[in-house]
């Protein structure tokens, strides 16, 4: 897993999904990078720091049985493509929710989680994670 | 560029070979290519390997100039290379053997490909083979390497009508194919019935849709192609190379359910062969997992997006179907030693060309095809080869 | 204990994770009547965290709902302070990831808390100390937890998971403290030693000697300070360490079933420790209405009690509450677990050496 200096560089995208927005072509991406992948060298200088809402809806989801050593207390998890109502699309556990309630389309919002330890005596790691959103009835719609 | 032929094939047995080494397999691969090439080991003028993740399986990197010193071609000092590019490192080393050939920098060259799975733990398999995708914001996230190809399984089946036995057949096939590969790490027939009722990885792909880790290597000798007929009866040209990459992370591609970089490779390749897909007779595609070759026979243009999950229902792609795919096994039969298995293509194809693939024989085959991908298609490198 | 200019709450927001158990559930593995539990503690069940939620979680997703309720720039937070006893780290505080996480970095002081339940109430009067001296425009004083019971003991049926966030300040006030008072001693009614997993506890000591007797001192010394008495309170809301505790004492002080009933969270979610009051305080917030009075006193074992003299303000009527859930809100979409996947969750099964 990551170590400390690595995951610590991406705290802000972590945490609170700082992502960029290319002036040039008007696009926002994440995460955050030095060029715009469509405008190269015609982005430098007009890259803006923009942080996303938090809410998308499911792009692709999948329930992970032989899960990554990390999150074995969790299994099985599930994991999602979610696009981001900004544009991006993001990679994430859906959590706080039964697998049968979340499928491709369903609306959710960001959470901070522990995504891992290193071990009992390393350093906890925290980033996103996704809850399905609920309608005014208090179900998933 | 002047034209190159494959003189020589060698590999392995595929699977969990606990005596052998690292070293051991690498070498074992290549004497059996460079004797099948009737050449000796102060003819070689290059060495290229193919290898994912030694640095981490076995703890080593450096790996061209182990597998030089081992050959015992160290003593000639050969330049000998290390190609990675994840699942695709052994096309790819491919490639720069056929560029060093075709450039004419260099004459004779050995490409092979070696991966020793088994001395780690199966959980520091996962890790290290999912060092493929994007560690930063896939991996970290808790996507495993299974489940960023179920996502596109998923994807797949919601936009395009893909069954789940439509990808079990996938794997049946395969396995068919496997039995009647001596070298397959797995030679038992199975049922739609196996596949569907084994444990789930990550819904829907489950263990059955899975190819395993394994130990092997695999290796070819090239040589310009005026001069092949000195080594070999049956000289096999590369006739088209192409390569392509794409994102890392599967969420950055413009359409999960399309490997772009499939398209672009295989398109390369043709227009450099001046073939089209209509001219393929037998072709080995990367399927580390089943949905991996329905994605494939589509993207390489055998069947229209969407229809490969049909196709294949349909045994189109069976060794007595339209298009014969996976003769060898594929990934999930025969094996997939990660860096080794774009080499293992390229052997099967030969080997297909040359009228000599015994009991998967198919009739006729006068054009092949390799397909290899890296990751969740980041990488692809797509070979076609010619009887010459 | 009071500063000089006027202090208050800006904003809260509160957190309980979804996962519940019951006594009942508790008390078929440890061979206790769970059900006579439950009746006895007023404790129907208790919150439980997932695996993936700690402390630091819990108290980042209640300051963000803080946030959402408010237009203040997190730039503008002066100090963060975070009161637990669960704690993810002995060494590397809780606060400087809750800060990070609601973008008040870098230019902030922030330090954790600890005084058993009582760690977020301390917090906040820090925060009223840092802000009534203007040392900072806004501190955040939050108070959560992911109390442990060690298993088969009382304590394992309410020990429970949750958190509040206070954001106080000295503008735009949506509930003025007027006055607080606290109450000290030396009195080891409950304590856990560094590095033992569970606390060990008193059994009865911790009662009339420690709860009783400083819930009552704080409470009257805060009487004394501001000549009110019960009646002209609205809302009343005791530490909860069960549901029993917090009804006698309100009952002993004068107050009513009707004044306590709102922030009596401990029989939905057990005892969220120094979450308990800050929970209860953010329910009656949820509710309150400009001009009403809120007589809070959380109570932590070590021993110590923090009163709190409330008025809520006609800022109330503007506060954007509906920006984030309430507490009730909070208590929905619940998945009850067996004894079995809470002990998975809660770390208690020894899974071998890394």
């Amino acid at each position: 897993m990551a170590t400390a200096p690595r995951f610590w560089r991406e705290n802000p995208s972590r945490y609170n999904l700082m992502g960029f927005k290319c002036n040039n072509c008007g696009k926002t991406y994440f995460p955050p990078r030095e060029i715009c992948p469509v405008c190269h060298r015609k982005s430098v200088g007009k890259i803006e720091e923009v942080k996303l809402k938090g809410t998308g809806k499911v792009y692709s989801v999948t329930e992970v049985q032989d899960t990554l050593d990390e999150l074995a207390m969790m299994k099985p998890y599930l994991v999602a493509i979610v696009e981001m109502d900004e544009g991006p699309k993001l990679t994430g556990q859906v959590i706080d929710c039964e697998a049968c309630d979340v499928t491709i389309g369903t609306p959710v919002r960001v959470a901070l989680r522990k995504l891992s330890e290193e071990g009992s005596a390393g350093i906890i790691h925290y980033g996103y994670k996704f809850v399905p959103v609920k309608d005014s009835t208090g179900k998933t719609p | 560029m002047r034209r190159v032929a494959i003189i020589g094939i060698g590999d392995t047995e595929f699977g969990e070979l606990w005596d052998m080494s690292f070293r051991d397999i690498g070498i074992q691969a290549g004497l059996a290519a460079v004797a099948d090439a009737n050449i000796n080991a102060d003819q070689i003028d290059a060495l290229y390997v193919g290898n994912m993740g030694a640095g981490r399986f076995i703890e080593q990197e450096h790996i061209g100039a182990l597998i030089a010193d081992y050959a015992g071609l160290a003593r000639d000092h050969i330049p000998a290379t290390r190609v990675e590019a994840a699942g695709a490192s052994g096309g790819l080393a491919l490639r720069q053997g056929f560029q060093a050939v075709a450039s004419e920098l260099h004459d004779i060259v050995v490409v092979g490909g070696a991966e020793k799975m088994m001395d780690v733990s199966d959980v520091e398999s996962a890790m290290i083979q999912s060092s493929a995708a994007d560690q930063e914001w896939e991996t970290i996230l808790g996507a495993t390497f299974p489940a960023l190809h179920a996502l596109i399984a998923k994807r797949h089946m919601h936009e395009h009508g893909t069954t789940r036995e439509q990808l079990a057949d996938v794997a049946v096939k395969n396995h068919k194919n496997g039995s009647l590969n001596p070298k397959a790490q797995f030679q038992r027939e199975i049922k739609r019935e196996t596949v569907l009722s084994s444990p789930m990885v990550s819904s829907p792909l489950r263990v059955f849709d899975c190819a395993p880790s394994s130990d092997g290597a695999a290796a070819v000798v090239l040589c310009p192609l005026d001069i092949a007929k000195k080594f070999t009866e049956v000289p096999i040209e590369i006739i088209g190379s192409g390569q392509a990459s794409d994102t890392l992370a599967l969420h950055h591609r413009k359409d999960i359910c399309t490997m772009e970089a499939t398209k672009v490779a295989a398109r390369r390749a043709f227009d450099m062969a001046k073939l089209t897909t209509k001219d393929v007779d037998v072709a080995e595609v990367h399927d580390n997992f089943t949905i991996s070759e329905i994605l494939a026979i589509e993207d390489l243009g055998f069947f229209k997006k969407g229809e490969g999950g049909r196709a294949t229902e349909a045994g189109l792609t069976s060794l007595e179907g339209e298009i014969a795919v996976n003769t060898s096994g594929g990934l999930k039969a025969r094996g997939d030693p990660i860096g080794a298995t774009g080499l293992a293509q390229a052997v099967e194809i030969v080997a297909q060309l040359r009228g000599k693939a015994g009991k998967r024989q198919v009739k006729d085959a006068a054009v092949g095809l390799a397909h290899n991908v890296g990751g969740t298609g980041a990488t692809v490198v797509v070979h076609l080869f010619r009887r010459a | 204990m009071d500063s000089t200019m006027k202090v208050g709450i800006v904003s809260y927001g509160a957190y309980v994770p979804r996962y519940r158990i019951t006594p009942e559930e508790i008390g078929k593995v440890w061979g206790v009547d769970g059900k006579a539990m439950s009746k006895g503690l007023m404790i129907n069940c208790k919150s439980v965290p997932s695996p993936d939620e700690d402390t630091i979680t819990i108290a980042i997703e209640a300051a963000r709902n803080m946030m959402k309720r408010c237009e203040v720039n997190p730039k503008d937070i002066g100090a963060i302070y975070v009161g637990s006893e669960s704690h993810p780290y002995a060494v590397k505080p809780s606060g400087t990831i809750v800060a990070e996480a609601i973008e008040a970095s870098p230019h902030l002081t922030v330090a954790d808390f600890e005084f058993a339940c009582k760690a977020g109430t301390a917090a906040i009067q820090t925060c009223m100390g840092m802000v009534g001296a203007g040392m900072v425009k806004y501190g955040v004083a939050i108070g959560a937890d992911t109390s442990q019971g060690a298993p088969g003991d009382a304590l394992e049926f309410s020990a429970s998971a949750g958190g509040a966030a206070f954001l106080i300040g000295s503008e735009k006030i949506i509930a003025t403290i007027e006055h607080t008072y606290s109450y000290t001693t030396d009195t080891p009614d409950f304590w856990r030693r560094e590095g033992e997993m569970y606390p060990r506890h008193g059994g009865r000591f911790t009662g009339e000697p420690a709860y009783f007797k400083h819930i009552t001192s704080g409470a009257k010394g805060l009487m004394a300070k501001t000549g009110l008495k019960a009646g002209d309170y609205t809302y009343a809301v005791f530490h909860q360490p069960n549901g029993k505790f917090p009804t006698r004492v309100a009952k002993q002080l004068g107050f009513t079933d009707e004044q306590v009933k709102t922030g009596l969270l401990a029989p939905m979610i057990g005892n969220t420790y120094s979450g308990a009051v800050p929970l209860g305080l953010a329910a009656i917030l949820d509710e309150a209405k400009p001009g009403d009075k809120i007589f809070a006193v959380a109570y932590g074992s070590g021993a110590g009690s923090d009163a709190f003299d409330i008025t809520v303000t006609n800022e109330m009527d503007g506060f954007q509450r509906h920006k984030a859930p309430t507490v009730q809100e909070l208590l929905t979409n619940l998945k009850f677990l067996d004894y079995a996947t809470y002990a998975k969750y809660r770390g208690k099964i020894h899974l071998g050496s890394e």
